[in-house]
């Protein structure tokens, strides 16, 4: 039986499936499916300061072989996830990830202040949010915001800090490093690519937000070639996601680059995904004569 | 309240086409028909798409251990839906969301069903037996369906069609006032489209009937995660996005913000 466990930034999971943040609200949800003690970890709905409406719907709109999503954060604000949310998940087991999103430097750097005294394993700094008009990915398309709000966030914490990274930008590399030079522990990428549908009968678009960000596997090859470039510009692990829905997606994604993976809009589809993909990782290393799942992390041998 | 929810793959036990484009699938599911309520959901997926479909759940047998629902084909993936044949599996997550609040059967419900929010109506319509009025409108007499299944329970069908090639001509909220100048229920039900929705719950609102609706939003997990399925819901004095497949699909008309 292959070792799972992988770490991150000084923390260790117990395997590396993570479901990403949005796709799995608090996990309340997905606990009538199986023991949330079985995944990884989980990086939990991204956190403001204030509670937020969100934008209206239709919020979600299916395209080939993904989705496209315009929720913007909707979320009941820093006080609702301590008193009600994380009590319970700090019951269950798991590595738990904050993730949170600011509409300032500021706002950014109190949310991690705040959380920096709780029990939660590790931050999840986004400064991707194609959703929100503030903030969001405002921060994460410029190396000079995205450098600025990780330094104001890691003078004030002392929790592992993963910066979660956009890929709407020209060279994810260069946001990368500068992020990483500010005093990352880790990266996790990518955010959903900013898309939109249009309902030909009507004329309009189907999301009411015009746009949203678009994920599931339509997205994979984009995520996997921006993790390769990513993990190869930096030295602090990198966290993949975008489109995983299976064990080989997952393990792809690892050679790539990544030591962990996050897993959102498969979920939907299939809730078990996350388990599924366990899993299927551990049967791989098993006839394929691997011990220890971290030893595939940036193995592919490039032309 | 606890959901109880599961994921599987059911055997379908009986399918027809009952109508133009209109389908009737029944499956095997004796978990999940023990606990499903009328008003509640299940959430279709259709190989090959990477959104389930939401389609409410029309009857429940539990003594058979079956559910029955009803959907009509409006794109791919209905449309792929409507492939799977008897002897094949659907792959539900059900039951879903809260369903209809249920009075003593001995009360009187008025159950109004535009289109194809008429399946819903069924199961609660069967809840009242003789003491359920079922108002249902359709575009025409070709997408007329499950009349013969509320009489069957015992209720009073009350029919109309836009065009008038069955029963009255007309809009379902005629025939609603035409029964409200009769009687006075004590709760009235409502699915269909939600210009539909806001005139009953206006007729509901000034006779002070409770009247319950059915809500429908685009859906990704259906489980209440992911927060897609907004709606406006005015609650304890305050405005903000409800979900319908977590907090709904039924809701108190008058929490719901139609034009929010
Ligand atoms: C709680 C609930 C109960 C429902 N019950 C029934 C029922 O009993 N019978 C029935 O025929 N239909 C029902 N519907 C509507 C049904 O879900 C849609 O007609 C169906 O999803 C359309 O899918 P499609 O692939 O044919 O259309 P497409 O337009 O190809 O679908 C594209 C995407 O939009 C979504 N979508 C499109 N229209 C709707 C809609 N009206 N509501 C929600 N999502 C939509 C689809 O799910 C899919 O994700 C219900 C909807 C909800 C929310
Ligand atoms: C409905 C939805 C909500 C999301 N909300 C958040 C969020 O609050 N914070 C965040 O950092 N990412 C959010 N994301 C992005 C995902 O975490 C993930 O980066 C992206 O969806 C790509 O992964 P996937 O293809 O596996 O879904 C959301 C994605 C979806 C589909
Ligand atoms: S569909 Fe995910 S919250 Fe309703």
């Amino acid at each position: 039986m292959a070792d799972l466990r992988v770490k991150i930034a000084g923390v260790e999971f117990k395997n590396p499936v993570i479901p990403a943040s949005g796709a799995f609200g608090y996990g309340r949800e997905y606990e009538r499916f199986y023991p949330l003690s079985k995944l990884g970890g989980i990086a939990v709905k991204g956190t403001t300061l204030h509670r937020k409406d969100g934008n209206p719907p239709p919020r979600i709109a299916e395209t080939p072989a993904g989705m496209l999503n315009s929720v913007g954060l909707q979320n009941g604000g820093l006080e609702k996830f301590l008193k009600f949310e994380l009590p319970n998940l700090l019951t269950k087991d798991t590595r738990i990830i904050a993730n949170i999103a600011g509409a300032t430097a500021e706002e950014c750097a109190e949310l991690a202040a705040r959380l920096d005294t709780t029990a939660v394993d590790m931050l999840e700094l986004n400064i991707s949010c194609p959703n929100v008009k503030q903030g969001g990915a405002a921060f994460g398309t410029s190396c000079q915001s995205a450098a600025e709000v990780t330094k104001r966030v890691r003078a004030v914490t002392s929790k592992p800090l993963m910066v979660k990274l956009s890929p709407n930008v020209t060279s994810i590399t260069e946001i990368a490093a500068a992020v990483e030079a500010e005093g990352a522990d880790a990266l996790s990428l990518i955010n959903t690519l900013l898309g939109m549908r249009i309902d030909i009968r009507t004329r309009r678009p189907i999301l009411k937000n015009n746009v949203g960000g678009l994920s599931g596997p339509a997205v994979f090859p984009i995520a996997v070639r921006m993790v390769w470039q990513v993990a190869n510009a930096v030295k602090i692990p990198v966290v993949g996601m975008g489109g995983i829905s299976t064990a080989e997606d997952a393990i792809e994604m690892m050679m790539a680059g990544a030591s962990a993976v996050q897993v959102g809009a498969a979920i939907f589809q299939n809730p078990y995904a996350p388990l599924e993909i366990i899993e299927g990782m551990a049967r791989w290393c098993d006839e394929n004569a691997v011990a220890l799942i971290s030893d595939i992390t940036g193995t592919v041998q490039p032309w | 309240m606890k959901m109880r929810y599961t994921q599987g793959k059911f055997l379908i036990t009986e399918k027809k086409a009952i109508a133009k484009g209109i389908f009737d699938v029944t499956v095997q599911c004796p978990e999940v028909a023990k606990i499903a309520e009328p008003g509640q959901f299940v959430h279709a997926a259709a190989a090959g798409f990477s959104l389930r479909r939401p389609i409410s759940v029309c009857e429940i047998d539990r003594t058979a251990g079956t559910l029955r629902i009803v959907f009509e084909v409006r794109g791919k993936g209905t449309e792929r839906l409507s492939e799977c044949n008897r002897g094949e599996v659907m792959d539900l997550i059900a039951p879903l969301g809260r369903g209809f609040k249920l009075l003593e059967p001995d009360k009187k419900a008025i159950c109004i069903g535009g289109g194809i929010g008429t399946p819903p109506m069924l199961a609660a319509a069967q809840h009242y037996g003789a003491n359920a009025t079922v108002i249902s409108g359709f575009r025409s007499a070709s997408a007329v369906i499950l009349q013969e299944d509320f009489a069957a329970c015992g209720a009073k069908t009350l029919l109309c069609t836009d065009d008038g090639t069955q029963g009255k001509k007309g809009r379902v909220t005629d025939l609603l006032d035409e029964c409200l100048a009769r009687e006075n229920p004590d709760i009235i039900y409502a699915c269909g489209p939600e210009v539909m929705l806001k005139a009953v719950a206006e007729r509901a609102m000034a006779r002070d009937v409770f009247c319950q609706v059915s809500l429908e939003q685009r859906m990704g997990c259906g489980v209440g995660a992911c927060l897609v399925c907004a709606c406006k819901i005015r609650r304890g004095g305050e405005e903000y996005y409800a979900h319908v497949c977590q907090d709904g699909p039924v809701f108190d008309c008058r929490e719901v913000r139609f034009d929010g």
